[in-house]
This record gives C-alpha cells, sequence and structure tokens, in this order.
C-alpha cells in the first residue's frame, strides 16, 4: 500500500491525468472528423426502407408507416409523454423513439416523423417498397400501381418497376436537355437583353454628347438586337414546351403505405429504387451516382436538395482570384521586410503588427471591406465609370471581387509569415558566397533566395487557401449570398464577372442549416456539404504540412 | 534566363573569352539599374502593403469618429417672414429637399416661399366656413404627419396638411406646394355650443388608430373633444369629415397647451401653474382625467411642451429655462401614471419654442433671450448651445432629414441654418449605462438597434453585447484552458517522440476545421444531444477524471512484462479508449439519471427550479469555440514548455525530483510567461469568433452569465446587422464602433503576448 502512496507522492498520476486532457482532443478531433465523415457519407447510400405497424394507445386503430430510419434516441417516459408519443408517463421504464424518414411531404405536409418504439408492433423490409427522388417536395416512399401515357395503363402492378426504370432513364435526357435550354441558351437570351436595356440606358444617359443621327441609328441597332433575341426566345420557347409536353405525358401511379394514391407526372421524377431488392453492387452503383450527382448538380428546393456545384465553383474561383492578389504582395512584403527594409525598432513595431492581424477576428475584415471596398471603392467606381446605370450598383454591391479582396487583406499576415520564416531559414553563408561571386542583390534575390524561399511561399499560399475557403464570417458581408442566379464565369463577355455575387460551401452550410425553410430535410445534405469542406481543406493543410516538414529535413541537413 | 543565354553568346564573341570593355560597361550598368529598380518595386510594394493594413485601423476610426462631433450649425440666410403681412408664425415647416419653406400664419394665412432667395411661391388663407370669424387658437400635430389646425372664433377648426408634390418635368425636380385637407373642405364644428376656441391640439391617429382627433379649451374653459373620420362618398370619390364631439367638462386649471397622442388615447394639458394633466380620451365620450404631476416645485409655470417623435414620451420647457422628458408608464394597477424621465442642460430664461424631430428622438428648444439648444433624448445630450438672435424665438423647424433649421424670432425675422445634427443618439450614458427607454418601468440595459416602424426608439447599449461577448468568451476559456494546456505540458514534456509526431499534425489540423462546421455542428447535433443528456454533462466532468486515475491504477496492477512492451509517453493514447468508454457509460447512464434524481426529465428540472434553459446556450458555445480555442492555446503553450533548455529540467531530475515535481516546480515557472501569452492569444480569439456564435446562441442580447442561456457577441450581432443598415446611419457607425473595439482589443492582446513571448525567448537563450 505504501508503494501506491508513494506512486501518489511521485506525481505520477498527475501525469495520466494531463495525458487524459490530450486525450480528449484526440477524442473530440477524431469524433467530429467521423461525425461529419460517418453522417456525410451515409448521406448517399440507399437505406434500407422499413416497414412499421404503429398502434395508437388511444383508439387502438393501427398505422402502416414506410420510411427510412435516420435516428434514434433513449428517453425517460415523462420526456416522451411530453413530446406527445402517446406514452404512459409514469411508467419507470426508458422508451427507446425512432426518427422516420416517411417523405411524401406532399401528402402527409411533413417529411419526418417521431415514433416510440412501444407503439409499433410489426416490422418489415418490404422487397417492392420504392423511394422515389423527385424534384419537387422531396422523396417518395410507396408501392408502384401503374405507369401511364395519355391516360392510358401502359404497364401496371410490381412488372411496372422496369418499365419505370427504363422510362426515367429516357426522361433523363430530355430534362436534362430542357435545362440546358433553361439554364444556358435562355439564360444567354436574357444576358443579351439585358445588355439591350443597359445600352439603352447608357445611351439616354449620353444623349447629349452623341448627335441626334448617331443617336438614332444606336437606338436602332439596340432595337434590332432586342428584337432578334425576343425572336430567338420565342423560337426557344416553343421548342421548351414541345419538350415539356412530351414529358409531361407520361405520369406514375404511387401508393402510400397507408393506402393513399398519388399520381405524378414522369418529368418531376429524377429516381426509382427498390433499396430492399438491390445487391451490394447495385447500392455502390447507385451510391457513386448520387454523389456524382451531388458534386456536379446545381441546387434544388432552396438549396435543400440537389447539388451543390455552384458553391465548389464560387468558393474556388473566389479563392483563385484571391491568391492571385495575395501571393505577389506577400511575397514582396515579406522580402522587404527581410531583405530590404533597414532593420531596427520600427520595423519589429511593423513586423509584430502585420504578425497580429492574423489574430483580428475576420468579422473585423468583413466590416472593413464593406465599408472601403464596397462602398467606398465600389460607390467611386460607379460613379466614374457605370455613370448610367445608377442608382442599381454594379460594383457598389458586394461581389466576387471585393469577396475576393477582403480574403486577400485577411489572408496576407499568413503568406507575409510564412515567406518570412522561409527567408529565415536561408543560411547567411549562401547569401554572401552570392554576392562575393559578384552577384546583385536582385540576382541573388531571384537566382538565389526566391527559388530556396520557393517552398515556404507555396506552404504559406496553401494556409491561406485553406483559411480563406473555411472563411465565412466576412464573407456574408461582402459577397456571398445563398443562391446566386449565375456563375462567375460563363460563356458570355468578358466570362469572369467580378462583380456577380457568388455562393459559398462555408455560407452553404451556414444558410442550409440555419435559414432554410425545412431545416430537418437539409440536414444530412449540410453533413455532405460539411464533408466537402472538410475534405479541401484537410487535403490543403496536410499538403502544406507535409511541405513544411519535408522543408525543415532539408534545411536542417543545409545548415550542418 | 535571358542574362545567362547572353553571357554564353557574349562570351564566344569576345578576345579571351571575355567581351569587350564597352560591352562589358553597358552590361554592368544595365545589371545596376535592374538591380536599383528591382529595389524599388519592392519597397513600394512592400511599403504599400504595410500602409494597407495600416488603412485598416485608419478606416475603421474615420467611419467612427462622425459620433464623436457634437452638432453645428453655419451662418443663417436671414429674411423678412415672406408673405406674412405683419402677423407672427405659429409653425415653420421644411421639406426634406431643403428647397421650400413654411409658415403658419397666426392670422390664417400659410405661406410657401423659396429658401434660396425668399421670395413667395404661393399664399392660401385658411377660415372658417362662411363667416369671417377670427383665428382663436392653433396647433400642429407630429412634425412627421405635417398636419396642423386652425380653432376659430365660431368654436369650428379646419385640419390641414402642407404637402409637396414632386415631379420631374425635363429630368429636373420641381417640387409644386400646396394646402391638402384631409378630413374634406368644410370645417369641423369642435365645439357644438359655438364658442371660441382659446387652445386646440391634433393628431392624426397611426398604427391601430385612424382618423384624427381634435382637442380644445373654449373661452368659457371647457375641454372639447372631437373625434375626426374620413368617408369617402360614393360619388365622385371626395372625402368628407364626420365629427363627432363631446363635452368633458369644466377644467380647473388655465391651460396653456394641449396635446394628442398618435394612439389617439391620450390627452395632455400643460397648465399655466405648472401642471401636466393626463386625460384618457378613448373613446372621447369618458373623457376623463387619470393622473397630474407638478412639474417643479415653486412658481414655475409651463410655457411650451412637444411630443417627441412617437408621442410616447413629450419635452416639458419651464419658465424657468428648465427642460424636462415625461412619459406615461404603465402602474403595479395596469393604469398609466406620469412620470418624469430624465433632464436635459437649461436655459436661462423662459422656453418660447421647442421642436421635434422628424424621425429621431431629437428636438430643439429657444428661449426668450434668443438661444437655441439642440437635444437628444435617449442621450440625455445636450449637442448645441447657441445665442442666435437677440429677441424671443417664437417658432421653429428642423427639416425631416435633419440638414437644415429656420427660425423666427419676435423681431420678425427668419433664419435659415444649415445644421450638422447626426449621431447626437450616442452618448457615454445611453451605450453604457442604464437608460430608462419610453414604455419601459425602469432603466435598463438594451440593444435593440432597429425595427420596422418610423416611431421606434432605438436602444442601442453596449452592455448586453459586451456581456455577451465575454461570457461566450470566458466559458470557452473554462472549457478549453484546462485542456490545451494540460495537453501541452504532457505532449511537450512526457510524450514519446513517435506519438509525438502523430499527435502535432492532429493539433494543427484541428485548428484548420472550418468554424462554421463546428458552429453547425455546435447548433445542430450537440444542442439537441446536451438537451436531452444534460446529466451527461456533469457525469463527464467528474468521470473523466476517475476513470484516468482508474486506468492509472489498473495500468500499476499489471505485470511488470506487460507494462514494459510500452515505452514511456503513451499514456495519453492509451486513454482513449477510456475516454470513449467513459463517454459511452455516461450517455448510456444519463437517461436513468434523469429518471432517478431529476424526475424524468432534468430540463423541466431546471424549469422548476427556476432556472432557464435554452436550447442553444452557452454551455454548448463554451464546449464548441472551447474546441476552436484549445489548438490556439495548445500550440503556443506547448512551444513555450518545449523550448525549456534542457539543463534546467536535467539539474532538477539530477537532484532527485521526480518527473512531476520537475514540471510544476521548474518547468511550468519558467515556461509561464508563455503559458500566460498562449491563453491571452486564445482569450482573443475566442472574444472575436463570429460563426460558432451566431450559429450556436439564440443571438438575443441578455445581460446575464447563466450557461445554460444564450448571449449576443458583438461579432455575431455584426454579422447579423451589418448588412440590413443604412450606410452612414448611426446603427451603421456603432456596429463599425464594434467592429473596431474588436480590433483594438485582440490588437492589444496580442501585442502584449507577442512581447512576453519575445522575452521570454531572450530569457532562455540567456539561460
Amino acid at each position: 500500500m505504501s508503494d501506491t502512496r508513494k506512486w501518489i507522492a511521485s506525481g505520477d498520476p498527475w501525469i495520466w491525468m494531463i495525458g487524459g486532457a490530450l486525450a480528449i482532443s484526440l477524442v473530440m478531433v477524431i469524433g467530429l472528423v467521423m461525425l461529419i465523415a460517418v453522417r456525410g457519407f451515409g448521406h448517399f447510400w440507399p437505406a434500407e426502407l422499413i416497414q412499421v405497424e404503429v398502434r395508437d394507445p388511444a383508439s387502438g386503430n393501427i398505422e402502416t408507416v414506410l420510411g427510412e430510419i435516420i435516428d434514434s434516441e433513449t428517453l425517460s417516459a415523462q420526456q416522451a409523454a411530453e413530446l406527445r408519443l402517446g406514452v404512459d408517463p409514469d411508467s419507470d421504464a426508458l422508451i427507446t423513439r425512432y426518427q422516420f424518414k416517411i417523405g411524401n411531404r406532399d401528402v402527409y405536409g411533413r417529411d419526418f416523423r417521431w415514433i416510440a418504439g412501444p407503439r409499433i408492433t410489426d416490422r418489415s423490409e418490404p422487397d417492392g417498397a420504392i423511394m422515389l427522388e423527385r424534384r419537387e417536395y422531396g422523396n417518395f416512399y410507396g408501392y408502384l400501381v401503374d405507369v401511364r401515357r395519355d391516360g392510358e395503363v401502359i404497364a401496371s402492378g410490381p412488372e411496372a418497376f422496369d418499365e419505370l426504370r427504363s422510362l426515367l432513364a429516357e426522361n433523363r435526357e430530355q430534362v436534362h436537355e430542357l435545362e440546358q435550354i433553361d439554364r444556358h441558351q435562355i439564360g444567354a437570351i436574357n444576358y443579351r437583353l439585358e445588355q439591350a436595356r443597359l445600352d439603352e440606358r447608357g445611351l439616354e444617359y449620353n444623349r447629349d454628347a452623341l448627335g441626334d443621327d448617331e443617336y438614332r441609328e444606336r437606338m436602332a441597332d439596340i432595337e434590332a438586337r432586342r428584337a432578334e433575341a425576343q425572336a430567338e426566345y420565342r423560337a426557344l420557347r416553343e421548342e421548351r414546351d414541345a419538350l415539356m409536353r412530351d414529358l409531361n405525358r407520361t405520369e406514375v401511379t404511387m401508393r402510400t403505405a397507408d393506402g393513399k394514391e398519388k399520381r405524378m407526372r414522369l418529368s418531376k421524377l429524377i429516381e426509382a429504387t427498390r433499396n430492399n431488392a438491390m445487391s451490394v453492387f447495385q447500392k455502390i452503383g447507385y451510391y457513386v451516382g448520387r454523389f456524382k450527382d451531388f458534386v456536379l448538380g446545381y441546387p434544388r428546393e432552396a438549396n435543400t436538395e440537389g447539388g451543390i456545384m455552384p458553391a465548389i465553383f464560387g468558393t474556388i474561383t473566389m479563392v483563385m482570384l484571391m491568391s492571385i492578389v495575395v501571393t505577389p504582395f506577400g511575397v514582396i512584403a515579406a522580402i522587404y521586410l527581410r531583405e530590404y527594409a533597414r532593420q531596427g525598432t520600427f520595423l519589429r513595431i511593423v513586423r509584430v503588427s502585420v504578425y497580429n492581424l492574423a489574430g483580428v477576428p475576420s468579422i473585423v475584415f468583413g466590416v472593413f471591406g464593406l465599408g472601403f471596398f464596397v462602398y467606398t471603392m465600389g460607390g467611386t467606381i460607379d460613379d466614374l465609370f457605370y455613370p448610367e446605370r445608377s442608382p442599381e450598383p454594379v460594383f457598389g454591391t458586394p461581389g466576387l471581387l471585393w469577396a475576393s479582396l477582403t480574403l486577400a487583406l485577411l489572408t496576407l499576415p499568413v503568406v507575409i509569415v510564412a515567406t518570412e520564416e522561409g527567408l529565415t531559414r536561408i543560411p547567411r553563408t549562401v547569401r554572401e558566397g552570392s554576392l562575393a561571386l559578384g552577384a546583385t542583390k536582385a540576382e541573388t534575390l531571384r537566382r538565389i533566395i526566391i527559388p530556396m524561399a520557393a517552398p515556404a511561399m507555396m506552404t504559406g499560399l496553401i494556409l491561406a487557401v485553406a483559411r480563406a475557403a473555411g472563411e465565412v464570417a466576412p464573407l456574408m458581408l461582402v459577397g456571398v449570398v445563398k443562391l446566386a442566379p449565375s456563375l462567375p464565369i460563363d460563356g458570355q463577355f468578358p466570362f469572369l464577372h467580378l462583380e456577380r455575387k457568388i455562393m459559398h460551401l462555408g455560407f452553404h452550410i451556414y444558410d442550409v442549416g440555419f435559414q432554410s425553410p425545412n431545416v430537418e430535410a437539409a440536414r444530412p445534405l449540410v453533413y455532405a456539404t460539411s464533408l466537402m469542406l472538410l475534405i479541401i481543406i484537410v487535403g490543403l493543410n496536410l499538403t502544406a504540412i507535409s511541405i513544411r516538414n519535408r522543408l525543415r529535413e532539408k534545411y536542417r541537413a543545409d545548415s550542418d | 534566363m535571358r542574362v545567362a543565354q547572353q553571357q554564353t553568346s557574349d562570351s564566344r564573341a569576345g578576345p579571351r573569352g571575355l567581351p569587350p570593355a564597352e560591352v562589358l560597361a553597358r552590361r554592368r550598368r544595365r545589371r545596376h539599374a535592374v538591380d536599383s529598380l528591382v529595389k524599388w518595386v519592392i519597397r513600394a510594394g512592400g511599403g504599400a502593403v504595410v500602409v494597407a493594413l495600416g488603412l485598416i485601423f485608419v478606416y475603421l476610426f474615420s467611419e467612427v469618429l462622425p459620433i464623436m462631433r457634437g452638432s453645428s450649425i453655419d451662418d443663417p440666410r436671414q429674411y423678412d417672414p415672406p408673405g406674412a403681412g405683419g402677423a407672427a408664425s405659429e409653425t415653420l415647416m421644411l421639406e426634406r429637399y431643403g428647397d421650400i419653406g413654411t409658415r403658419f400664419g397666426n392670422d390664417g394665412r400659410v405661406a410657401f416661399w423659396r429658401l434660396a432667395d425668399g421670395s413667395v411661391l404661393d399664399t392660401v388663407t385658411v377660415g372658417p366656413n362662411g363667416g369671417d370669424a377670427r383665428v382663436t387658437a392653433f396647433a400642429s400635430g407630429e412634425p412627421r404627419t405635417r398636419t396642423h389646425v386652425y380653432g376659430f372664433a365660431d368654436g369650428s377648426a379646419r385640419i390641414v396638411e402642407d404637402a409637396y408634390e414632386l415631379t420631374f418635368p425635363g429630368d429636373e425636380r420641381v417640387l409644386i406646394p400646396g394646402l391638402k385637407r384631409p378630413f374634406g373642405d368644410t370645417a369641423i364644428t369642435v365645439d357644438p355650443e359655438g364658442r371660441a376656441l382659446e387652445r386646440i391640439a391634433v393628431q392624426r391617429g397611426s398604427g391601430g388608430a385612424s382618423g384624427a382627433v381634435v382637442a380644445a379649451v373654449t373661452e368659457d374653459q371647457r375641454l372639447v373633444v372631437a373625434r375626426v373620420r374620413t368617408k369617402r362618398s360614393f360619388l365622385g370619390g371626395e372625402t368628407e369629415a364626420e365629427t363627432t364631439s363631446f363635452d368633458a367638462g369644466r377644467l380647473d386649471h388655465p391651460v396653456s397647451q394641449l396635446m394628442v397622442s398618435t394612439n389617439l388615447s391620450d390627452l395632455i394639458a400643460a397648465t399655466e401653474d405648472g401642471r401636466l394633466l393626463y386625460y384618457d380620451i378613448d373613446p372621447p365620450g369618458e373623457t376623463a382625467l387619470v393622473d397630474d404631476a407638478t412639474i417643479k416645485e415653486g412658481e414655475v409655470s409651463i410655457t411650451r411642451t412637444s411630443f417627441l417623435n412617437g408621442s410616447q414620451s413629450w419635452i416639458v420647457g419651464g419658465s424657468d429655462g428648465s427642460v424636462s422628458q415625461w412619459t406615461l408608464t404603465r402602474d403595479v394597477d395596469n393604469t398609466f401614471r406620469l412620470r418624469h424621465m430624465r433632464d436635459f442642460d437649461g436655459h436661462d430664461a423662459p422656453i418660447t419654442a421647442i421642436v421635434a424631430d422628424h424621425g429621431r428622438r431629437g428636438f430643439a428648444t429657444a428661449d426668450v433671450d434668443g438661444v437655441l439648444q439642440l437635444h437628444y433624448a435617449t442621450s440625455s445630450r445636450t449637442t448645441l448651445r447657441e445665442d442666435v438672435a437677440d429677441s424671443a424665438i417664437t417658432a421653429m423647424a428642423i427639416s425631416p432629414v435633419d440638414d437644415q433649421l429656420m427660425l423666427e424670432t419676435e423681431a420678425g425675422k427668419v433664419m435659415l441654418y444649415d445644421l450638422w445634427f447626426e449621431h447626437p443618439d450616442l452618448s457615454f450614458s445611453a451605450l453604457w449605462t442604464k437608460v430608462l427607454y419610453e414604455g419601459r418601468q425602469e432603466p435598463e440595459y438594451v440593444w435593440q438597434a432597429s425595427s420596422g416602424s418610423n416611431t421606434f426608439e432605438p436602444k442601442m447599449s453596449m452592455v448586453p453585447l459586451t456581456i455577451g461577448t465575454l461570457k461566450a468568451a470566458l466559458f470557452a476559456m473554462l472549457f478549453a484552458t484546462p485542456i490545451a494546456i494540460a495537453g501541452a505540458i504532457y505532449t511537450a514534456y512526457f510524450m514519446s517522440g513517435r506519438m509525438r509526431q502523430a499527435v502535432k499534425p492532429t493539433i494543427e489540423l484541428m485548428e484548420a476545421l472550418p468554424t462554421v462546421i463546428l458552429g453547425f455542428l455546435a447548433g445542430l447535433w450537440l444542442a439537441p444531444f446536451v438537451e436531452a443528456n444534460i446529466p451527461m454533462v456533469f457525469m463527464l466532468l467528474v468521470g473523466l477524471p476517475l476513470g484516468f486515475l482508474l486506468a492509472a491504477l489498473a495500468w500499476r496492477q499489471l505485470p511488470e512484462t506487460l507494462r514494459n512492451r510500452v515505452p514511456d509517453g503513451w499514456e495519453a493514447a492509451m486513454l482513449i479508449p477510456v475516454v470513449a468508454l467513459t463517454g459511452w457509460v455516461a450517455a448510456t447512464l444519463s437517461p436513468w439519471m434523469e429518471l432517478w434524481f431529476f424526475g424524468g426529465d432534468m430540463r423541466q428540472w431546471f424549469t422548476n427550479i427556476g432556472i432557464t434553459y435554452d436550447q442553444r446556450n452557452a454551455l454548448v458555445v463554451g464546449i464548441a469555440m472551447g474546441f476552436a480555442v484549445i489548438p490556439t492555446i495548445f500550440s503556443i503553450a506547448e512551444d513555450a514548455v518545449f523550448t525549456v533548455p534542457r539543463h534546467l529540467t536535467q539539474g532538477s531530475l539530477a537532484l532527485g525530483a521526480s518527473r512531476w515535481q520537475t514540471v510544476t516546480r521548474v518547468v511550468l515557472l519558467t515556461a509561464s510567461p508563455g503559458i500566460f501569452s498562449a491563453v491571452m492569444i486564445g482569450f482573443g480569439r475566442a472574444v472575436g469568433e463570429t460563426m460558432i456564435v451566431l450559429m450556436a446562441t439564440g443571438n438575443s442580447p441578455v445581460v446575464n452569465f447563466n450557461i445554460f442561456e444564450g448571449m449576443r457577441t458583438m461579432s455575431a450581432n455584426i454579422a447579423v446587422e451589418l448588412p440590413e443598415t443604412a450606410v452612414g446611419s448611426t446603427h451603421y457607425r456603432i456596429l463599425f464602433f464594434a467592429a473596431l473595439v474588436l480590433f483594438l482589443f485582440t490588437f492589444v492582446v496580442n501585442t502584449i503576448s507577442e512581447i512576453v513571448r519575445q522575452r521570454l525567448r531572450e530569457r532562455y537563450s540567456n539561460l
């Protein structure tokens, strides 16, 4: 026993305690990453469709519910009673409740339902249960009744499923065509019409400067352009309507688990699967397809469904623009601070200040960006170059350019610090050797110092990109929106639209998770989006860390 | 690259492998030119970056600076009252574009004139129906409504409204002034007995109340209240007034002024013997005196009074020059009582004119000696005091956008000033002390800066935001500091090298995690989870240290051979399963604990014992933000501990101290400045963090430190409110002020800790 007392006196238990603190941190990090990975990846997996019979304790009625179980929770009977799960509050037992995704929002009015375990009398996984992915109202869970064309039944019963799938495959092409028309061709015409309108305004604005003939000539030109665009629009519109009519000829009738029938147009459907009857390989195939749709697709239903392509695209565009700005300035500033500025107290103050800017809250940069970039600089640009468009702002409103510049300012310290660190690590002997051989300072810089410090600059840039990709707070002020009508880069001149608002992965998470009308339905999507963001940022950081570690090894070898 | 090629080609050309002297000289000159060009480019670029970063501070400061400025007026334009014909003005009005001035004369003449040169645009005479009864009383409603009333000797009155029609003929702004009669062309009968109206008041209803109320005192000292409603006749769309008039009986005190509130239910009468009388006039037929109060002890009469915007409170000017604000507050017995809110810097002579702002709680006062003062109610500020005239100021007007001020003196001069009266609503007391707001019972700290209503009184106390910021940071630090510092000491001093290589990148990864993901998980996963498993949190608090101790004991009991297989410094790795296991046990036990000790529902139990529990609360924020802060503290603290010179620790160990003793007595003492700076930097990060608090709290600006309630921090507040404020408004500037405070705070904190660390580094190198 005295052995144990000695062990306690030596303080070894404390070592275990502080080790435990570290273990807690590690468990939290690993747990968090795993939580996001499991929920994010799990979102695409076709879950088992479970049909349960639920007994209503008051009336004794039996109700049939079909759906996916997405969550379960253990509660005391009193809590369950407060949640009106139809349980006796005085029983001492614990109750497990299950959250079902029952879908069929257009039939039931809600997608999710908690069901208390004790009320479930029967549970099965019927092979015939179908999960329909739809363009509106979320998923549908139920059974196939028949498929009709122009009102005539062309297939019915369980055999109709194969018919449905082949029809859906055809249908997908047509819908894709339709989307192309809607998004790109009509979008392009709208853009031309908008340009014509702006030109007209510009013309009116400059009317006094132009001669009367000139004015009329240009006006006629604008009118011609407009008429042409409108004619094209009408033609497209007809094509689109024809496609639409064709698509709408086919309808599907489905039956919910409790026997309600619902007829849906085929054009509103995306995919039909019999999850319970699928083999593992079919599931993997389906999984890959859905993941692809998620990464490459456009959002639907107020961002709560569909893909996140515009958000990924916006994030990447913004970060790339930011890199273009931040790299030269950050590197030049670092070289200035380390190689050219006279070292002294003043420079020390400057350096500490620059470093400390990395610790200033990002929202402060957002405030600065909004006030200075958007309102002051953007407002001035509008006054100088777009007077005809007033009072409609062009650059005087949050947009891609300002978001990139704000982030560039935010990440400038990161690049400066990393580059300076790289410059400091270069042995003095190398520098002096170059100078001794007669090279000028500029030549030494270009041939010796920059190549040697390049990996450090790279690290700085990667860290800056990683930070920028995850930053949301300042972007909420300077140019990121929940739903941008068009991408910042497209086929219309000048191809890169700096004034456009963009979508952003981080803001997408905030917006869908906290501002959307149906948070419950959107939650899996938020996990998946978080996962994407996490993968991007973790990937970037690991790259930076490995570059840095390799660099350290290299210089350790060099300086020895 | 190019230089290199030239060298090789040139060397082929020259004798003995060298190019001719002039080529060399040219090349040298060019190299020199390039060198100095690079030098200047880098200097300019580097300097520009440093300046740009400095610009952030300068810009934020410049946006905040205007709130420090007082008010000012410049030299006036003066003219004789246009279109007056000798009569004095009752009221002056200005419109928002600053083109036209309007005066309502006490003879019923209304004149509109161009402010630029004083030329009269239009005059209209307001009189009773048919007859030639003279004007006996005049009053204006809220300046915002532009409603005025003339009372006549025959007991009738006419409600008029000065209106300005905006047209753009040939792209040029032209305002056409005119006098509208919102309640029809016929004068309304206020006193059915037809006695002259000596005092009168008018107000248009707003919100739920429609129509208008005219109250008057007749020459035989009766109070009459008339309710006016518009009725649109079916043919022709003419508006007709429907007036119902009620006699509220005789008055005991000589009334100097009457006022009706915009909800058309309160009538305030000011008397010549210094009393305020409050009548409830809803419905007008049951008008009753509810409360009266004397404004001041002694012989002070009320010379002037005026509602502030929204008519929930009013300013009372006394014959002794005092200026005070009064309101109606709900009493315990649910009736309204008169209440004195605050006093302002007074005048030296009796007040002769008070005019309220159109959209804010600002007002101007003037006295018999011609002294003008500008005040703001909420902030108790007097922003301007200037002696502008030699005689009494009888009427004033402030433009709807607060950029002009006009006044008329008894000597018959009209003076027009350009006015700067921005941001009077901010003062030290408005930001940092408890303020009595309109409609509230007691002084409070409230942050509620905007609302859809144009009669809303902005409440801009920084206290709830500051408390919220500190509360969030405090709980985050409470969670993060012990874990981070303990983990750092362990990692730096006890951990094996191989594990260290794995742990450090993991922690760096933790630092790189986007806070939006942390916030989302905290708000949508952790908050409901904690709410459902409150006992688990407390069990973990006790269970985890206990689990570590038990694990350590168990480890000691293992046979030596097994223990020796694991080298020193892997304790943390072995404890990971312990943490997971404890967590699982706590989660499983949690519902049972609730069942056994908290009546089945701990949240309900909290409510029963009087603790508010929000789902998104400080506990959740503390954990989530703690998670974000741990790596920051960890990295710096670990660095400080790791760089403690080896000879110190080795000396200690050699003298027989145990490892733990060495850590607590030598390492920690030496590294404490570094650990301190780590905590400071972590605190700086917690203070400025936005997304986590935005997503993991309800963002309600409460003033308490309850761990189970939410908060609103400065940063989250900026993110929520800044996109929706008008540029240049007070609200906009105060959000900039919040940003500046955050900037300065974190900057100072970081600088201090940076200096501490540098000192420490120097000390280490000297040891």
